[in-house]
């Protein structure tokens, strides 16, 4: 498949230049029963996730008396690819579960609740190349919802090669005559990588211009994921302005 | 009776009002972090989402969400969730659920007569006795007008909307105490129990969730109380 | 699933209300939330419905593919339908394997579509005892309010009618949508204190002492029941269940069309 996936204009299967992200929208909010939720719509990808905590832990024996515990679950549902899935984790998904709980747990100031834990569930709907990004830049934003105090969020991008050129976000068809492949994760205003992967072969070179894609686009997500919530608390504030709560004294007469 | 809130500590005066989200820059120089802000070379960033004010010198986020974190003083509405010999654990819709002892009730209870006084399912009207640095929290029935609440109904909300639903100088809650002619308490948890004439109940709780869902905020005040004139006549 | 206490309050202005006929939404007792179909949801799937009843959500996926009969039914294809409670819809559904309500329910899913010869199997035989179509339905909920049992039967028998085979890609001729021959619908009701509720929230549901799902048919015939929960019914509460239920699925199944 050498030279066919990137065209003589320089443009990828889907018309993308190779620093162009997919079409990305992000909603959050969505889930009545959940603290925090977010859905992500990334290209072809649906994604949802949501936040419950911090709460007390289960299994007891896992809590630690000085902090809390961030325990991320990903999991794709059966009819998300193109074969179905049998439900259930697999050892793909708790390899994932367990590198964006550890991005996750940097950024929240776990030791505010001790003993608790924030637990993050991400349901990938339809997958289609990329949906760990799209589940952390996801569950990201449902922790923001919930309310959860961190240090920032974190938006998440993969960079890939093909065709022997750096591409990035690349989509199903491109993934499958993928040469390499490198989801990250950052904090855009520190720079700070929380998640990094990288599987085929990439030059030194070729994964400084990987990087340079992906931070590039990691600042895009990141305000895309800010709007989101400003979006959703938008018409709130307006109230705000009007309904000047000041603070009471404490009654109680029985 | 006079009947009266609990009033939220969260509903302080502000100055200035915009939503702001993790990691976003608050200042870098002249004011200093309050709640819900963290600082990072010098600079005072937001740690939670919600709502920046600046207030004598201090920058604070007041959170738009969350899980209620209990404060020593606090008057909350709780449920009893598990009985011991010598305690209750009270669900107080927070992180931690908060262990009520015997000494710390209104009756005297022998070891093991706990369930004789209350019961799994039964809400109590407490006070935050004490939080301690690893937020262990302990609940107290023993002060004035705290007790076991009967009869009523409980409303959930956020209770980040607690001082919505209060309003200015209790002006929201007293709109609906005078239309309705319910007894309310607010607990700070976000807990709100109501007692009176059933079908008032019914009225009070969707003036209550009016305020705490409704995403179209404009005018809040004014269509509550549009809504409460519709269905029901002032009581006096 | 873990069980949340409930309060006796709760409990008790549920009661109240219902003795003046009452319920805590202000619903009648026969009268369903808003439901809200979108199909096509997922597009990996060869049929998807996501409903919205009230607050609950469900999405369901039909997948389709070729595998072997089973040895006593060699000329029909395969049905196989499975629930997943995940816990990003309550705060008591637990990860893990299929408890017994995922299991109870997918089960009460698949009688209705199997006994309501929904699907034309003998039409999904490719070559009899060798070789024919397998039709997995998954149903996933995404935020939990109450009667998951009619939220994921409506998701299924939208996704099922929204079902192509995918005949073309497994080279067997073109794709073609999957056989319907009858549209179910299943209508659930509970028994609190003697008085009938259909379409219970959770806050119902935790109170109620029976249920009865009821799945009925085009004609009204009642194809499949599933009684539930630890209290009873008398017979005449069965049979107003079942009246009911036949009324208000010639309704719901206009919403499926």
């Amino acid at each position: 498949m050498e030279g066919k996936m990137i065209d003589e204009n320089g443009l990828r299967v889907d018309g993308r230049k190779v620093d162009e992200l997919r079409q990305i929208k992000i909603e959050a909010g969505v889930l009545k029963r959940a603290d925090g939720s977010a859905y992500v719509e990334w290209g072809k990808n649906k994604v949802l996730a949501a936040v419950y905590g911090p709460r007390e832990c289960h299994p007891r024996h896992l809590q630690d008396p000085s902090k809390a515990l961030v325990q991320c679950k990903y999991n794709m549902i059966a009819f998300s690819v193109s074969d179905r899935k049998r439900p259930g984790p697999d050892r793909r998904s708790v390899e994932i579960s367990k590198i964006i709980s550890e991005a996750l747990e940097y950024v929240v100031f776990t030791e505010y609740f001790p003993r608790t834990s924030v637990d993050v569930y991400i349901e990938i709907l339809q997958a289609n190349a990329g949906t760990r990004c799209a589940g952390l830049t996801a569950a990201s934003v449902a922790l923001a919802d919930a309310g959860i105090p961190m240090k920032d969020m974190i938006p998440s991008v993969a960079v890939g090669k093909i065709d022997g050129q750096i591409v990035l976000d690349l989509c199903k068809e491109e993934d499958n005559y993928g040469q390499a492949d490198m989801p990250i994760a950052i904090i855009p205003r520190t720079g700070e990588i929380l998640l990094m992967q990288m599987d085929g072969h990439m030059t030194t070179d070729e994964f400084n211009r990987a990087m340079e894609y992906g931070f590039g686009a990691c600042e895009k997500i990141y305000q895309l994921q800010k709007d989101a919530l400003k979006r959703r608390y938008a018409v709130e504030d307006v109230e705000g302005l009007e309904e000047d709560v000041p603070r009471e004294q404490q009654e109680l007469e029985g | 009776m006079k009947e009266s809130e609990i009033m939220s500590k969260d509903g302080m005066v502000r100055s200035v009002r915009e939503i702001v989200v993790p990691g976003e820059l608050l200042d870098s120089g002249k004011l200093k972090p309050g709640n819900g802000t963290y600082v990072a070379d010098g600079k005072i960033f937001a740690s939670q989402l919600g709502i920046k004010s600046t207030k004598s010198n201090y920058v604070n986020v007041i959170p738009l969400g969350g899980r209620y974190i209990p404060v020593t003083g606090d008057n909350v509405i709780g449920k009893v969730i598990d009985i011991g010999p010598s305690n209750w654990l009270i669900d107080i819709n927070s992180p931690y659920p908060a262990p009520l002892h015997v000494n710390e009730v209104p009756w005297r209870v022998e070891f093991g007569d706990t369930a004789r006084y209350l019961n799994v399912g039964d809400t109590i009207l407490a006070k935050v006795l004490m939080v301690d640095e690893t937020k262990r929290v302990q609940v107290t029935m023993k002060d004035q007008g705290l007790r076991k609440l009967q009869g009523g109904q409980i409303v959930d909300i956020s209770h980040s909307k607690v001082p919505r639903v209060i309003g200015k100088s209790g002006s929201m809650i007293q709109l609906i105490k005078s239309h309705t002619n319910c007894r309310i308490f607010v607990g700070q948890n976000g807990r709100i129990w109501l007692d009176g004439d059933i079908e008032n109940i019914v009225v009070a709780i969707r003036a209550i969730r009016m305020i705490d869902e409704d995403a179209q905020t404009m005018r809040l005040t004014e269509r509550v109380k549009e809504y409460l004139e519709s269905v029901m006549k002032p009581s006096q | 699933m873990a069980r949340a206490i409930m309060s006796d309050i709760k409990r008790d202005h549920i009661h109240k209300l219902l003795s003046k006929g009452k319920r805590v939404d202000g619903r009648t007792w026969d009268e369903f939330r808003q439901v809200s179909i979108e199909r096509r949801f997922v597009e990996s799937a060869e049929g998807s419905a996501r409903v919205m009843l009230g607050d609950t959500d469900v999405l369901v996926g039909v997948k389709i593919e070729t595998g072997t009969p089973f040895s006593d039914t060699p000329d029909r294809g395969v049905l196989s339908t499975n629930a997943e409670l995940i816990p990003l819809a309550s705060p008591n559904f637990e990860s893990g394997p299929p408890d017994e309500d995922s299991i109870e329910l997918a089960r009460v899913v698949d009688r209705g579509i199997r006994e309501s010869e929904m699907i034309d199997l003998t039409a999904l035989c490719i070559a009899p005892g060798e070789e024919v179509w397998l039709c997995f339905v998954d149903m996933y909920v995404l935020d939990y309010d109450g009667n998951l049992f009619d939220a994921a039967f409506l998701g299924a028998v939208a996704a099922l009618k929204s079902a192509m085979v995918p005949a073309a890609m497994n080279g067997k001729g073109e794709d073609f949508p999957l056989p319907i021959r009858n549209t179910p619908i299943s209508c659930t009701a509970v028994q609190i204190e003697n008085s009938i509720l259909f379409d219970p929230t959770l806050d119902e549901e935790k109170v109620a002492a029976a249920r009865l799902t009821v799945t009925t048919d085009e004609n009204g015939d009642i194809r499949a029941m599933q009684k539930g929960l630890e209290g009873s019914l008398t017979l005449e509460q069965a049979k107003r269940i079942i009246e009911t239920s036949q009324r208000l699925g010639r309704d719901l199944r206009k919403l499926i069309g």
